[in-house]
This record gives structure tokens, sequence and C-alpha cells, in this order.
């Protein structure tokens, strides 16, 4: 029986010696050898999720260890204490929470914006149609060699915006500190004095600070939300697409009505994907932020985030301050258990209200 | 109004375009829908050409400021001392390839296995690990390196590659398991049913139907891993440390001791008063770019030649 | 498909192939070789790193390796026994070495000044009087032409502008140090921020790393901030003349530096703070900074370690200045030798 699907051929990723098929074997019932493995595999798929269970338990247990001498000795006064004082023995993070939240909500904002657009870019086929449009008005479109060269330029776009997820964060911080900040610094002036009423706009741009960091922050996650919407966005079926064009719906309204609340799932993992790594990225902010412990709304002031705050103390600190990190580690934990909850909860109530 | 006349002679065939008006058929900006259209299809191609300005921004920095020395010294040096001339990285490219390697080699199954359960089942577990997969794509990558330190290096007694890799593979993980779980549901349900209904096993119809299909989903997520973890500086100064030799003494290669990787080279170097290793440190993070996208590369070739088959 | 599968199975034979060659122990696989790993301060970090290059060109049988990981990252190596030497700017405390079995030995290796640089493009020299610095990073002094600076500065045209203090965002052992001197020629910086690794500096904006600092202070016209003399040295950052103890203004170089260690009597346990330095031509803010070793190894390392600390302290003391550190005075080179003498093998 001649097989349409792409699946035979290979035998599955050449690990036909494990699970030998040919074409034919799938299309029987299950020998009893079959019916072994397939159990087999089952338990370790399912043993691996526990184990992948465990691996984060143990990790939070470890850190919460930690954290206990320095939770019983400041309490909950660490949360909302806005002073880090090693001498006096205040230490507060307040303002590490606020920069985290602020800095990562608004890079996950900017951040969207950029990778659903560069994603809908991408799966839309809109640089190939350009490229064929001008190959054919060189009338060049049939040559063998310029055939696949539309498909080839769309690749090339789409390793390009992989790419920004190769460079270090290091090499980030270093590239915000010698090229954004300077860039930015004459358009924040300005705006501070002639908006400085705004409160986004109220300090003055002293170096490291909030929007230095949120915008290379933001390019960082770039390429994760790229790249997942552009594979949920293409994985939408060809029909749902040409079924909204015979409807009448123009290229846009069927990417809004159609294309896109289909593919909203993937979307929306590429988003908690983002925001992970927004809320944990450690080097690149550690030289961007400013590591002030103030809490302002304005873009231009530093600010502080708990990633950050590790980075910059934990090589130095003594055995008591590493508690004290290790509790900070733990709010970050938390904070992101808040935020998925959050975040699933919106999905939630997403969902209910498209009805599907 | 061009319209067809209705009486045209068109030989005893109904004429399917009779009565329409073709001057409507034009497209014009001045509809609100399509200048709409119009509008947004330029607004999506200069926020994609805006995502790529930081990019070129960053590879001319460092090819600016690290491009002069490219050349076959950094591969075959070792990093040289303060106020010494020339030198190279290549031991720290070696590290990278194995700590990233075998980072890869932990995570990929792990992640794949976890998301094959995942793709399959709606239980509680299957929720509940969801659930920790996304916790753990929020810790900061220093910590992974404090974690991989309490538990293997002070376990082994020293640092070596062994545990940065570990370090890494926690980092690398959730992506994996998101990406690959995302992956195996988008495809398409009608072909996991025809693999069941001709009798397959669950298993075979994973490996022979859903793997092969998510496929190019999959190595997307790799691939991020991949990239992220290869720039990631906290977590190895922990575990793998640092060494200015190369990975083998006496003909023998050890893992199990410091290993030289480019991301804590360039944060050695970057920081430091001497022009001799911050152009280095601008070569080597010029080199891990260009691996990452040879990588990248020989990913995409192995799974495009798996769809056209 | 072929060439996919031949891929894997070279990637992963590759992987196999190192993995079966490595052996659990961190040290060398053959009779006669040893390595010794060190973790630690960064101050001292690139000398530690030509000196470990030089000695290691010379001798077949020993491999040295240093990484920087911060002060407290090197103590706490030592304490987890997963390095064979540490360093520290700022020492040991006594419950640090307590809590080392076998004991330790801390060695001196090395000094260097820290400097106030400043980012004036028409001040060519700046003197600075002991009043007026730690008030400058109490924020109590605003400006750059304040009654207090200008005394001191006859005839130099200071500009009427704010002052832009920098100081360090991540915690070190440069900031250690400069707040210990601030705290004891200034009561009321002590008062109101103290000694620490990481002071709570009330104004400033932060940056990471000596790097860090330097690259504020050489793009922010109107800064002054604390960096280390080498990477001054290095970028050609200009930096203030200080008032000492004296009463004399003198600026960082080899000389003031070492007048300002030679004030300090070394006492048995080679550690020693000399915050406020005597002598008409010390330098005001110098430090030394120390190797930890444990007092015992197995035979071949303590023998590796004996020449390496000699290395160290003869040959290595040349190199010092070129790099911008100060080579230690003669007394103490003979204490820290003796001092390794009694690191034995166990």
């Amino acid at each position: 029986m001649h097989s349409s699907g792409s699946a035979a051929p290979h035998a599955g990723l050449g690990l036909g010696l494990v699970f030998p098929a040919r074409k034919d074997e799938i299309t029987q019932a299950p020998t009893p050898r079959q019916r072994f493995l397939d159990a087999a595999f089952r338990k370790t798929c399912y043993a691996f999720a526990w184990l992948t269970v465990l691996l984060v338990a143990f990790i939070v247990i470890r850190i919460l260890i930690a954290a206990v001498p320095a939770m019983r000795s400041l309490g909950a006064g660490f949360l909302t204490g806005r002073v880090w004082d090693a001498n006096a023995g205040n230490y507060g993070i307040l303002a590490e929470i606020w920069g985290t939240l602020y800095t990562s909500i608004l890079a996950l904002i900017l951040g969207s914006l950029f990778g659903v657009a560069a994603a809908i870019f991408l799966s839309e086929g809109f640089l190939s149609s350009a490229v064929f449009g001008l190959l054919k008005k060189l009338d060049m479109h049939l040559n063998p060699i310029a055939k696949s060269l539309p498909d080839q330029v769309e690749r090339l776009l789409k390793e390009l915006i992989e790419l920004l997820a190769a460079i270090p964060s290091v090499v980030y911080g270093l590239w915000g500190i010698f090229v954004v900040i300077p860039l930015i610094r004459p358009y924040c002036d300005w705006l501070h004095s002639k908006l400085g009423w705004v409160p986004f706009f109220s300090t003055d741009l002293s170096g490291p600070g909030v929007l230095p960091a949120v915008m290379v922050l933001s390019i960082m996650v770039l390429p994760t939300i790229t790249a997942i919407s552009r594979d949920a966005l293409v994985a939408v079926p060809p029909k749902l697409r040409m079924a909204a064009y015979g409807l009448g719906a123009t290229r846009w309204e069927s990417i809004f009505a159609v294309i896109l609340p289909t593919a909203s799932r993937g979307i929306f993992g590429g988003i908690v994907l983002a925001f992970g790594r927004a809320l944990g990225e450690t080097m690149a902010l550690a030289m961007l932020v400013g590591n002030s412990n103030q809490i302002k709304l304005s873009l231009f002031s530093p600010a502080n985030t708990l990633a950050a705050l590790l980075a910059n103390n934990f090589p130095e600190a003594g055995p008591r301050e590493v508690g004290i990190l290790m509790y900070a580690a733990l709010v970050l934990l938390a904070i992101t258990l808040a935020v998925n909850i959050v975040g699933a909860f919106i999905l939630q109530r997403a969902s209910l209200l498209h009805a599907e | 109004m061009a319209t067809i006349p209705m009486k045209e002679n068109t030989g005893g065939v109904p004429n399917p375009f009779a009565g329409v008006d073709f001057g409507q058929l034009e497209r014009s900006l001045r509809r609100p829908r399509t200048f709409m259209d119009f509008t947004l299809n330029f607004v999506t191609t200069l926020l994609t050409l805006l995502a790529l300005v930081p990019l070129f921004s960053v590879v001319l920095m460092l090819l600016w400021r690290g491009g002069q020395r490219l050349g076959l010294a950094i591969f075959t040096s070792l990093p040289p001392a303060p106020l010494e001339q020339g030198g190279g990285f290549g031991n720290a490219i070696v590290g990278t390839l194995v700590i990233v390697g075998l980072a890869t080699l932990f995570s990929v199954p792990f992640g794949l296995l976890t998301a094959i359960y995942l793709a399959q089942s709606r239980t509680k577990v299957a929720e509940g690990v969801r659930f920790c997969t996304k916790v753990l794509t929020g810790l900061p990558s220093i910590l992974a390196g404090v974690f991989a330190y309490g538990v293997i290096v002070l376990v082994t007694g020293g640092f070596s590659a062994l545990a940065g890799a570990v370090a890494l593979s926690v980092l690398m993980l959730p992506t994996i398991i998101l990406t690959a779980e995302d992956a195996i549901r988008m495809v398409p349900s009608r072909m996991k049913e025809a693999a069941i209904g001709m009798g397959a096993t669950q298993t075979q119809t994973v490996w022979m139907v859903l793997l092969p299909t998510a496929m190019p989903g999959i190595l997307t997520g790799v691939m991020l891993a991949v990239a992220r973890a290869a720039g990631e500086t906290a977590p190895l100064i922990f575990t793998a440390l640092f060494s200015n030799y190369w990975l083998w003494e006496h003909g023998k290669a050890n893992l199990m001791q410091p290993t030289a990787s480019l991301a804590v080279l360039i944060y050695n170097f970057a920081g430091m008063p001497f022009k001799n290793q911050v152009e280095l440190a601008w070569a080597a993070a010029l080199v891990l770019v260009l691996m990452v996208l040879t990588a990248n590369l020989i990913g995409q070739s192995l799974s495009s030649k798996q769809v056209q088959q | 498909m072929k060439n996919r599968h031949i891929l894997i199975c070279g990637f992963a034979l590759l992987i196999a192939t190192v993995a079966c060659n490595s052996n659990q122990a961190s040290g060398g696989n053959e009779a006669n070789s040893v390595k010794l790993q060190g973790a630690g301060a960064s101050f001292p970090a690139p000398l530690y790193t030509k000196w470990f290059k030089s000695f290691v060109g010379t001798r077949k049988d020993v491999l040295v390796d240093y990484q920087s990981v911060g002060s407290g990252a090197g103590v706490k190596g030592v304490i987890d026994k997963t390095v064979d030497f540490g360093a520290s700017d700022a020492a040991m405390s006594d419950e640090e070495i307590s809590r080392v079995p076998g004991g330790v030995q801390l060695i001196p290796m090395t000094a260097g000044s820290i400097v106030v640089a400043y980012n004036l493009p028409d001040v060519k020299d700046l003197k600075l009087p002991r009043k007026v610095y730690p008030a400058v990073f109490l924020g109590k002094i605003k400006k750059w032409n304040d009654p207090e600076i200008a005394k001191a500065n006859p005839g130099v045209k200071l500009p009427d502008q704010p002052i832009n203090v920098v100081v360090r965002a991540d915690s070190s052992g440069t900031s250690f140090v400069f707040s210990k001197h601030l705290s004891a020629i200034s009561p009321d910086f002590d008062k109101a921020v103290g000694v620490n690794k990481m002071p709570n500096w009330p104004v400033g904006t932060k940056s990471k790393g000596n790097e860090g600092v330097t690259a504020s202070l050489m793009t922010t016209p109107g800064s002054i901030g604390y960096i280390e003399y080498g990477y001054a040295k290095s970028q050609n950052v200009p930096f203030a003349q200080l008032e000492n103890k004296a009463g004399k203004y003198v600026a960082a170089d080899t000389a003031s530096g070492q007048a300002a260690l030679a004030s300090a009597e070394m006492p048995a346990n080679l550690i020693v703070w000399n915050s406020d330095p005597e002598g008409d031509s010390a330098y005001p803010i110098v430090t030394y900074t120390w190797q930890i070793f444990y007092k015992n190894y197995d035979a071949k390392k303590a023998a590796a370690i004996q020449e390496l600390i000699k290395y160290e302290l003869n040959d290595g003391q040349k190199e010092s200045e070129s790099l911008g550190y100060i080579p230690l005075p003669q007394n103490v080179v003979a204490k820290g030798l003796s001092a390794a003498s009694g690191i034995t093998a166990q």
C-alpha cells in the first residue's frame, strides 16, 4: 500500500533500529512486541514528565532551604523595604520587584508588537512575493536559478531574526552601553525638557536606566516571540485562509478575524516563554538598568531588577548575604508563578469569550 | 461604467460576466478596507525592518571592534596574558562546543520525552508538569549555575564542563518542552487519527507521524534554546569556571576540570583595561554568533530534508 | 536521510569519545604533572594571569590556572575546597578562616592604589583636600566650583556644574577598600555609610565593574568616581591628587604607593589594613591583596605551590609596575616567603 505520508520512508528519525517498521507494518494490528514497546515508551515519557516536576521542585526546595534563615530574620519587611544597606542590616527589595515587573512588562509589550508583526510578515510571505514580483519585472521568474530565490530570501530573513537569539547577553549589555544609550540620550533629553510633566518623562537620562534596559530586553525576547509565533501562524490550515478570502475578506481582515485567533494558542505560548526570559535576564540588565533602588514611573530613571541584584551581589556575598539573596530569588520565582497564573486566567477568559 | 452589453454574441454559452461592472474591480485606496490593508502592510514591513536594525547594529559593532582579529590565530592559540600581543581563544571555542553539546544531549531527550507526554494527555499531572515548566522559564541564569554548583561541583569536588552542561540544560529545558509540545499539538489531528485507524500503536504514531511532522517546530525550539545557552555567562562562572589551557592534557580530553567557554571569555576580556583583550572579546562574540548561525543552518537543512522526503 | 544519520551518529561519537577519555581527577593524569586551580578577586586578575603564564612557560610539569570570580566567591571556593588556592582583596575574616578544616595561610602577593578619577576637560590637575572628597561622595558638596574645592585649587577654572558621582553597582573589594579609607578619615562618612563591599551610597549613578565606572567617567563630563589605578593609567583617565594624613597632596604612582605600604607594620598573620597611611609621600588609598592557600597539600601539589609562591614573590614583583600594581616592599616579601615554608605536604 503506497503511503502518502512523508513519515514512513525513513522509519521515524532513523531509529528504525529500535522501532523497526517498514511501510506496511503500521497498517497491521500491533504485534505483542510492538505493544510492549508502546507501553514501555509511554511509561518512559510519563517518567520523564515526573522527572521535570521533581527537578523544578528540587531547585525550588534548595533555594527555599538557603533562604529560610534570611526569611526568619527579615520577615515580610523584606518585600516592602526600599533600602539595601548591608552595614545597617536593612534589606528591602520593593524597588527591585517594581523594576522587574516594570521592565519585563514594557519589554514584553514592545517585543510582542515587533515580534508578532515580524511573524506575520514572515508567514504571509510578503518578502517572497516582493522578490517574485521583482523577478517577474525583470522577466527572470522562470529562470531555473532564480526560481528558488524568493523562498531562499524568505528563509534568510527567518534566519536573521533567529540570529538575534544567538547574541550573548554580555554583548547585548555592551551594545546597550556603547550604542543605545548615546543614541537615545539627545531624544530623551528633548522629551524631558519639553514633556517633563508627563510621569514617563519626568527625570533625565543619566546613563543606564529603564528605557535602555527595556529596549535591549525587548530585542532579546523578540526572536523567541517571532520564531514561535511564525510556526503557529504557518500551521494554520490553508483552507481557513482561503475560506476567509472566498468570503470577501481582505488580507488583513482575514489575519485579524481568522488566522490570529487560530494561532493564538501558539503565539501566547511564545509570549509566556518570552516573559519568563525577560523576568530572569541577568547579565544585560545588570549592565543597563542602573542598579538604583528607585521606584519611579519615569522611563529615564535608573531602576533595579531582582535578577540584576543577584548578579551584582552574588559573587561577593558572604554566607549570610547568600541567604538573603536566595530569599530574593524565591520572590522572583513567586512572581513568575503569579504571572503564569494570571496569564492562564486571561487565556481561559479569552477562550470563553470566543466561545469556541 | 464599463459593463458588458447583455446582447454580445458569445456563441450560445451564457456569459458568466454579464452584468458585472468591471469598473468596480479596481483596487482603490479610497476604499477604507483597502486603505487599511495597505497601511497595515506598510506598518508590518516597517516593524519587521526595525526589528532587524538591532541585529545589523550589533553585528556591525562586533565587526568594527573585533573584526580585524578574525583569522586562523584565534582558533589555534590560547588566550594571551595582559600586555601580551596576539593570542586567540581556540580552547574557548572547543569548550563552548563541548559544554553546549553536552547540554543539548541532556536536555533534548529529556525535554522531548516530556513534551510527547504533555501533548498526548490532558490529565492533572500534565497540567502540573506544564505549570512547573512555565515556572522554570523564569529562573534567572545565575541560579541555574548556583544549583549546578551545589549538585555537581560540591559533590565531585571541582569545577567541570559537566557541571556547566547541567546548568545550561536546566536553562534550555523549558524552551524545548514548551515549543515541542506546541509543535506536536499543532499536527493536524486527522494525521494522527489516520495512523491509529490503520493500526499503529500510540508510540508508532508518535515516531512515524507526529515527530517528523512537528520536526520544524521542535527544531525551532531546540535552536532557540541552544542559541541562548551558548551565550550565557553567569551559570558557567560557577560551574565550568574557565581555563587558559586546552581541554586535552597529554593526549586525553578531560571533562571533569574547569573548561574555557566563549561566553566567559567575553565576560573576562571585555572588562579588562587592555586593548588586545578587549579586541579579542569582540572577536569572540562574533565567532559565537557565527557558530550559532552555522548550527542553525545545519539544523534547518536537516529538517528541510525531512520535509522534502 | 543518510547524511542526517551520519551527522547525528558522528556527533554522539565525538561526545562519547571525549567523555570516555575523561577521568575523575581534577588534577593531571600523568605521573609527573600537577594542575593548580585558583579563583578569586578580579582586581589582581590581570597580574596573576600574567604571572601564571610566565611560570608555566618555564616548567613542563605544572599547570596553573586562575579565574576571576570575585573575592567572596574565591573565599567560598577555599571553604568548599573546590579550588587549590583562592584570592581576595578583603583577606578573610576570622569566622571564614575558622570554617576551613586544616587552616589557611594568607600571603599578600601585590598591592594597588585606588584613584579618584574625574572628567573635566579643561582641568588638568585637581587637588582634593581630606575634608572634601568624602563630602563629595556623601553628596554634601554638590558643585564643582564649590568654595572648598576652589580654595585647594587656586588658578584653576572650575565649572559651575553639578558633580556627577559614579559608584559601583556590584559588590566589590574596590568599594570595600575605598569605603574603609573614607570611614577612616571622615567620621560623617563612617556614620552615614560605613565600610562595606557594597556601601549604601547616598548619591551616585551606578555602573558595573571597574570598566563600567571607567566608561561612565569617560563619557559623562562633570563626573567623578573611584577606580583602580591600572584602569586610570591604561585608559588615560585623569585622577586627582589627594591630601594625605601629613597634609601633603600626593598623586598615585609606584613610589607613593610603596611609601604608604611601608608605613604599616605587617603582623604575623600577614593581614593588615592601612586605611590612613602616615608619611609625607604616602598615597592615601592603598591596599594589599592576598592569595589564600591551605596549610597542607599532597606532596606534589605542596612542592608546586612552594615554587609558585617563590616565583610570585621574587620574579613576579618585577612585572607588577608595568601593569599598574605596586611591587611589595622587601620586608613583606621576606615575611611571605617564610610563611610559605609553613605550607607542608601531607
